[in-house]
């Protein structure tokens, strides 16, 4: 009983630290299918929950904390837009200067704004957050263990963006593979030369592409410092916009391997969180470190093609059209 | 169609650099007007902040050697056509050998201790360099995600073995013991005080003058050599290289390996010449700032030198600046690294595109 109870509990971390990373990992799957490698994922969940903290802060609207998270991360994927698509420029670098900017931006305006050391103010009025929405019964039910407590712990108790979360997979998979704007995107990160010939603008496309990432970091942002925590903190998101392109690549770039992904990855921070100092019987005590690197390595393994194979977009990371 | 026209080598090499730095600083002295701060008041700080004293020189030369070492690992990598974004975890796991010969061996004297410390960073950043290469060689895994997960790998590799094995015994901090006198690197004060020269005590040391050695290395091996040929032609056209008898996925391998080396060369100033012991992070986002120099130097020893020395002037002064205003702190430095990042890398054709049209007007009837 025991056990079963420190099960659903390890399941119930689970999903909440899969949702962040699998916003994010959809939000570089509609940019990285249209062509565009997205490495400013950190970045533009960095800057989202900056933005969604400041602002749900001084107004007291968890709501309008959301919309500028997401007014800002679409402002940044703009800006790589911006260079990647219209100016050619290198797609990697620019992900990667947008997320060292952001890095340095967010503490440095919450200094100069809150003068709080670079965080935000301690979101605790009524309103501020995104909190746990419980559902009918949920108290009741988790008096009978099996399924009261799956559904007490699993399906009740997390806040609206985790819900979001989950409708957006099969919502994206709809749209990336049973709409025409689905099919143009995946067209335009294969081959654009074939979308071009066909009178459609690859510009605009990955225009698109690119704004819907930004909105999608932005809710992945505003999930990190106004759902799960209650605030920003320097350098918050700790590589999970990483974590979730490993994820993406791990889900070979489409929706429901994906948060396969995501909830694999998860359970394994999860897991590492649990066992921290925990000696297992016959085993010992497993370095947390280990469990923490296991994402990464598997999906270095995934690359090598030693389990399974990933394969991009074929035109990713190149620029189109002639200047 | 594809590269915009050819600009003449000092537009290229001088101008172009310039102009996207102007652009970067610009906007940073515009997010310090909008923090509430006087922009040339803090301009006026960075710069005595990072020269205005035999301290503030000593620091900024100090941190410019780390970012000398990242900055040719990254360029090495880029000449052969490769985007190596693991300098961090090279610089790490190089630091790992470097460290561990000094503890071992730090009772020896230090001309013995030297060049096996060099050995062992060097080989370690290179092993360290050498997986993700070869998977990018013979398994085609993209090497700027392999090297991206390297840096969390190699993060949780130290993060285990200083907390668990390393470590000092008796002491909460995950750091070793202290190296023994063998193990530190001369630093500049001290040797200019044996000529008789008074100069402040810094951690400025001798890992500088092997930085400069390494980027004339560098230098040598692109350009006066018939391997640093080949890295340059596969760099620029892999398959005019395969028709030319070279093997892209041996220069891929071997430019990564050379890659590491110089990431490896982290470990000497940082650990040797400044912390005179292992511990937590000491790269401390050395290898990304590498990234910087080397897209603002051009990919060229003597621009990375440039490039490294400016970054290393804007992280001494960006201290001194949140000490003297409060509504700035150090992560300003960051912003201006990024910013210029984003012009001297991703940006770079804005100002190319309208600079190479003057150049067409210029010269009528040529294109």
């Amino acid at each position: 009983m025991e056990t079963y109870t420190l099960i659903v509990l390890l399941l119930a971390a689970t999903i909440r630290v899969a949702a962040p990373l699998l916003l994010a990992a959809l939000a570089g799957m509609f940019s990285e299918r249209s062509g565009i490698i997205d490495l400013g994922l950190e970045g533009k969940m960095l800057g989202a929950a900056f933005a969604a903290a400041a602002v749900s802060a001084v107004s007291g609207s968890a709501w309008l904390g959301l919309a500028a998270g997401i007014v800002t991360s679409v402002a940044l994927a703009l800006l790589i837009g911006y260079a990647c698509i219209t100016h050619r420029g290198n797609q990697v670098v620019a992900g990667m200067a947008v997320t060292i900017m952001v890095a340095g931006l967010g503490p440095t305006l919450g200094l100069a704004w809150f003068g709080l050391g670079g965080q935000t103010p301690q979101l605790d009025g009524p309103g501020q957050r995104f909190t746990a929405i419980v559902w009918p019964w949920a108290k009741t039910a988790r008096e009978a263990p099996f399924p009261g407590l799956l559904y007490a712990e699993l399906l009740s108790g997390h806040n609206l963006l985790v819900y979001f979360a989950a409708a957006l997979v099969p919502f994206s998979a709809w749209v990336l593979y049973r709409t025409r704007f689905g099919l143009r995107l995946r067209a335009v990160g294969e081959n654009p030369q074939a979308v071009d010939t066909a009178g459609i603008s690859v510009t605009a496309l990955r225009y698109q592409a690119v704004i819907i990432s930004g909105v999608l970091c932005g809710v992945a942002g505003t999930y990190l410092s106004v759902a799960a925590s209650s605030g920003f903190v320097r350098d918050m998101t700790a590589g999970k916009g990483y974590l979730a392109l490993a994820a993406l690549i791990f889900g070979k770039w489409r929706p429901v391997p994906t948060l396969g992904a995501c909830l694999l990855f998860a359970f394994t921070d999860a897991l590492a969180t649990r066992l921290q100092g925990v000696a297992l019987p016959g085993v010992g005590v497993i370095p947390v470190q280990f469990i923490l690197a296991l994402p990464y390595v598997l999906t270095v393994l995934l690359l090598a093609g030693f389990v399974g194979q990933a394969k991009p977009p074929k035109a990713i990371g190149s620029p189109y059209g002639d200047k | 169609m594809s590269a915009p026209t050819k600009l003449p080598r000092w537009a290229e090499l001088g101008l172009l650099p310039l102009l996207n730095l102007a652009a970067a600083l610009v906007l940073s002295g515009l997010i310090v007007r909008i923090m509430g701060e006087n922009p040339w008041t803090a301009c006026k700080l960075l710069v005595t902040g990072a020269l205005g004293s035999q301290e503030a020189i000593g620091y900024t030369l100090y941190y410019a050697t780390n970012f000398i070492f990242t900055g040719l690992a990254v360029a090495v990598a880029y000449q052969a056509g490769l985007f190596n974004i693991g300098a961090e975890g090279q610089a790490y796991i190089g630091g790992l050998g470097t460290g561990l010969v000094c503890l071992w061996l730090g009772h020896w004297p230090f001309w013995a201790v030297l060049p096996l410390a060099v050995l062992a960073g060097a080989g370690a950043g290179a092993g360290w360099a050498f997986i993700p290469a070869w998977l990018q060689a013979r398994r085609g895994s993209h090497i700027v995600i392999t090297t991206i997960m390297f840096n969390f790998i190699a993060a949780a590799l130290m993060t285990y073995l200083l907390v668990n094995v390393l470590i000092k015994p008796g002491q909460q901090s995950p750091e070793t013991r202290e190296f023994a006198a063998g193990a530190t690197m001369p630093a500049v004060h001290e040797l200019l005080a044996k000529v008789g020269i008074e100069f402040a005590a810094t951690p400025f040391n001798l890992s500088f003058g092997l930085a400069l050695v390494a980027a004339g290395l560098v230098w040598l091996f692109l350009w006066r050599t018939r391997w640093g040929y080949a890295l340059r032609v596969a760099g620029e056209n892999p398959t005019a290289a395969v028709y030319a008898g070279i093997s892209p996925s041996r220069v891929t391998i071997g430019a990564m390996l050379l890659s590491g080396v110089l990431a490896g060369g982290l470990g000497l100033n940082e650990l040797m010449g400044a912390q005179h012991r292992l511990l937590l992070d000491f790269p401390s986002g050395a290898g990304f700032v590498g990234i910087a120099v080397a897209l603002m130097g051009r990919n060229h020893p003597v621009g990375i030198f440039g490039a490294a020395v400016l970054f290393g002037a804007l992280a001494q002064g960006g201290s001194q600046l949140s000490f003297d205003l409060p509504k700035l702190n150090r992560d300003m430095v960051v912003v201006i690294q990024g910013l210029v990042i984003l012009f001297c890398g991703a940006l770079e054709n804005v100002f190319r595109t309208p600079l190479a049209a003057l150049w067409r007007r210029k010269e009528p009837g040529e294109r």
